[in-house]
């Protein structure tokens, strides 16, 4: 064996031991040397988190480093690699059920001591939103984004051309839809190939038949919880919206993901749109004329007449959480960069430039200099001045729980089964 | 004196297959079987319940209808697919002088991947800007609502995978239809047999082993089928496109029930085997029999 041939060989065992080392050192929850952060794939606020995390960096000796997922994949992913070596440090989550789920496994870490050493920080957030974070009375979660009431959009021209105002009540919108139909125009355009869209019109009925405590119960899995007249009253509503026409012939086949919802909505074909308040960004990228004629409107969830819920009551998704993986061996770390950045003004401010409304106290000044200041009003109006701010169902409920009630609710939407039917079978999965 | 050369290879020979086969096919079985009797949902360590899984299988109203719709879509893909791969594959083995360019255009499909494909005609059967909206239009139809009609959205499911894996069968077709001797037809023909008697004397019966085996590869495949039906239709509208395959991935990637969705999986195992040893068995196929004997 020539000379040159040997240190070959020893050069590439040397490297391939070297790889080897460097792959041992990635994998376990920051058992290398770096901060795992685990988000969603959203170019604007992914931008924004990166600027966090570089400047955490700057000071620090435990570098952070984002990883981003596709919404549909990342709760597989999630829920495959917590608990694995290659979890992350820091995770994305919706809080409530979602969020359980994790610490139910004690996979989370309690950040209760940590928003008591800092009192400034915890209360910097809005208490109705970071609550959703709470679990049995300890906190396991930072809101990490703004928050995201679903509000009824409206097409201002196609309402005016039929003379009518926004409706404010149930009949107001049994009437509008009567008038839109014989325009022509559908009167509400549901993206039903997706069960969540049909859950916002059902959990803001229930809400405003029954009040809160109606889906408390059912979160609570407590007996006949789905049983509840409010909830009965609330699908058979849905039912009647399908019948007279409100969501047109073709419902069961609109997706939102590919946008075709909120350019239906955009070009006059539809009249409303009941989504959550992240659609306006999604209007301002595809249909940016829609919204610099000022044709988009913005108002909250009809009322009832005589229902037991609060009209100012909401329904969303309250915020995302980011939380910390229990078994991290950068747990410090992870918890210093959380309170360094997500209530940190520069944060803040950003999130506020990229069309958000943060979900911390006193910015009413800055949302109304933002260049979307309407919109951002009336959202952190909305939200400061509902009485309650009930999580999205399929995010609060357990995963088994939330797969069946959206099948379920599309079973509902397309008169396959009797909300008699509807309310046993969800009986029957508790 | 044994003669090590004629010898059959031995255990050792097998080894790499049998290792493989072991690993990515037997073991994962088992895991799953083992997994059938216990709770688990991703996280944590699976906690063992016994048949309780398998007694819930047999009262789920969902895996009933989801094999009504699974063995529904099995029969349809197959009763599109082979007669018209058949008659393709038959065709694009003759010397006609188009069939290169026609044959190369028509192979297109197989170098896509499913899930460009099932994206690609979910936006092409988009209610408000695909097709059905102009067509409907033309023919002033009440709705333009293919993959949200319980039924339609079946078919259109059908005809994604007709259009899909058609060429693949087509070229299993076409080498087999290749490989007919010449003679028979020469034959068949100094005894005045037409063009279509030919056809259904001699080139299907001697087609018989590739029927059976594009079959096989047809029902197990639509057993499996899944990526196609979560883009298109997510297993609506409702439940009518909810196959025991989506059924199983709800269970477990989206509901958490890693148990229960191990037993549908097991479920799954036993319908796919059964169903090709049917096949295999009542087709004589096992035999191994030579379609040309004597020649």
């Amino acid at each position: 064996m020539s000379r040159t041939h040997r240190t070959r060989v020893i050069g590439s065992t040397a490297l391939a031991l070297s790889l080897l080392a460097t792959g041992c050192g990635t994998s376990g929850p920051g058992g290398g040397d770096a901060l795992q952060v685990w988000a969603l794939e959203d170019a604007a606020v992914n931008e924004i988190v990166e600027r966090g995390i570089e400047a955490h960096n700057a000071s620090h000796d435990v570098p952070a480093e984002l990883v981003t997922f596709v919404n549909d994949a990342y709760k597989q992913r999630l829920q495959v690699a917590l608990g694995s070596p290659n979890a992350p440090d820091v995770f994305f989550n919706w809080g409530g059920g979602n969020l359980a789920q994790y610490t139910d496994q004690g996979q989370v870490l309690d950040l209760t001591p940590t928003l008591d050493d800092n009192p400034g920080f915890r209360d910097a957030f809005l208490p109705s939103v970071l609550d959703v974070a709470a679990i049995d009375g300890a906190y396991y979660g930072v809101p990490l984004l703004g928050v995201q009431p679903v509000v009824m959009y409206y097409n201002k021209p196609v309402l005016e051309a039929a003379g009518l105002q926004p409706p404010r009540t149930l009949d107001d919108l049994h009437e509008a839809i009567e008038l839109l139909q014989s325009d022509g125009v559908t009167p509400i355009v549901l993206p039903g190939a997706q069960g969540w869209t049909q859950l916002m019109w059902f959990s803001y009925l229930v809400d405003r038949i029954g009040g809160p405590d109606v889906f408390q119960a059912v979160v609570d899995e407590e007996e006949d919880a789905w049983r509840h007249p409010a909830v009965l009253e609330a699908l058979a509503t849905c039912q009647d919206l399908v019948d007279r026409g409100a969501f047109g012939s073709n419902f069961t086949s609109i997706d939102y993901d590919n946008g075709s919802a909120s350019a239906l909505l955009a070009t006059g074909e539809s009249a409303m749109f009941l989504m959550g308040s992240w659609d306006i960004a999604q209007q301002m990228d595809n249909n940016p004329g829609f919204v610099e004629n000022d044709e988009l409107g913005f108002t909250s969830f009809p009322v009832v007449e005589g229902g037991a819920g609060d009209p100012d009551a909401i329904v969303g998704n309250p915020s995302n959480y980011f939380s910390v993986n229990s078994d991290s061996q950068h747990a410090e770390a992870a918890t210093d960069f959380l309170v360094e950045t997500m209530a940190s003004e520069e944060y803040v401010d950003e999130l506020i430039r990229a069309g958000q409304v943060p979900a911390v106290e006193g910015i009413e000044d800055q949302l109304q200099e933002s260049d979307h200041a309407e919109f951002a009003t009336f959202t952190h109006q909305l939200v400061s001045g509902a009485p309650t701010f009930t999580q999205s169902w399929d995010q609060a409920l357990a995963p088994a729980a939330a797969e069946a009630m959206l099948t379920n609710l599309q079973l509902l939407f397309i008169g396959d089964i009797t909300p008699e039917e509807f309310a046993e079978d969800m009986e029957q999965q508790r | 004196m044994r003669n090590s050369a004629t010898e059959r290879p031995g255990l050792l020979w097998v080894a790499p297959a049998l290792l493989f086969f072991g690993l990515f096919g037997l073991a994962p079985v088992v895991i799953v079987g083992y997994l059938s009797l216990t709770s688990w949902s991703g996280i944590g360590s699976p906690e063992w319940v016994g048949l309780a899984n398998w007694s819930a299988l047999t009262n789920d109203g969902r895996v009933r209808g989801g094999l009504t719709i699974t063995l529904t879509l099995t029969a349809l893909c197959w009763a599109t697919q082979t007669p018209l791969a058949l008659a393709f594959g038959v065709w694009a083995a003759g010397p006609q002088r188009v069939r290169a360019v026609v044959s190369a255009v028509f192979f297109l499909p197989l170098l896509l991947s499913t899930a460009a494909i099932a994206l690609v005609w979910k936006a092409l059967l988009d209610p408000s800007f695909g097709i059905p909206s102009q067509v409907r239009e033309w023919f002033e139809l009440s709705h333009s609502n293919v993959l949200g009609d319980p039924t339609l959205a079946l078919y259109a499911i059908v005809f994604i995978l007709l259009w899909q894996f058609l060429p693949f069968h087509m070229l299993l077709y076409q080498a087999a239809a290749r490989q007919i001797p010449r003679s028979l037809h020469e034959a068949a023909e100094l005894d005045g047999a037409s063009a279509l008697q030919r056809f259904l004397r001699v080139t299907v019966p001697q087609l018989r082993h590739t029927i059976i085996a594009s079959s096989v590869l047809m029902l197990v495949g639509s057993m499996t089928y899944f990526e196609t039906v979560l883009l298109l239709t997510a297993g609506g509208p409702g439940n009518a496109t909810r196959i025991l395959p989506l059924h199983m991935y709800n269970q477990g990637f989206v509901a958490f029930e890693m148990g229960y969705a191990s037993a549908i999986a097991v479920l799954l195992v036993v319908l796919g085997t059964g169903l090709s040893l049917a096949v295999v068995r009542a087709t004589g196929y096992s035999r191994m029999t030579s379609q040309r004997e004597g020649m």
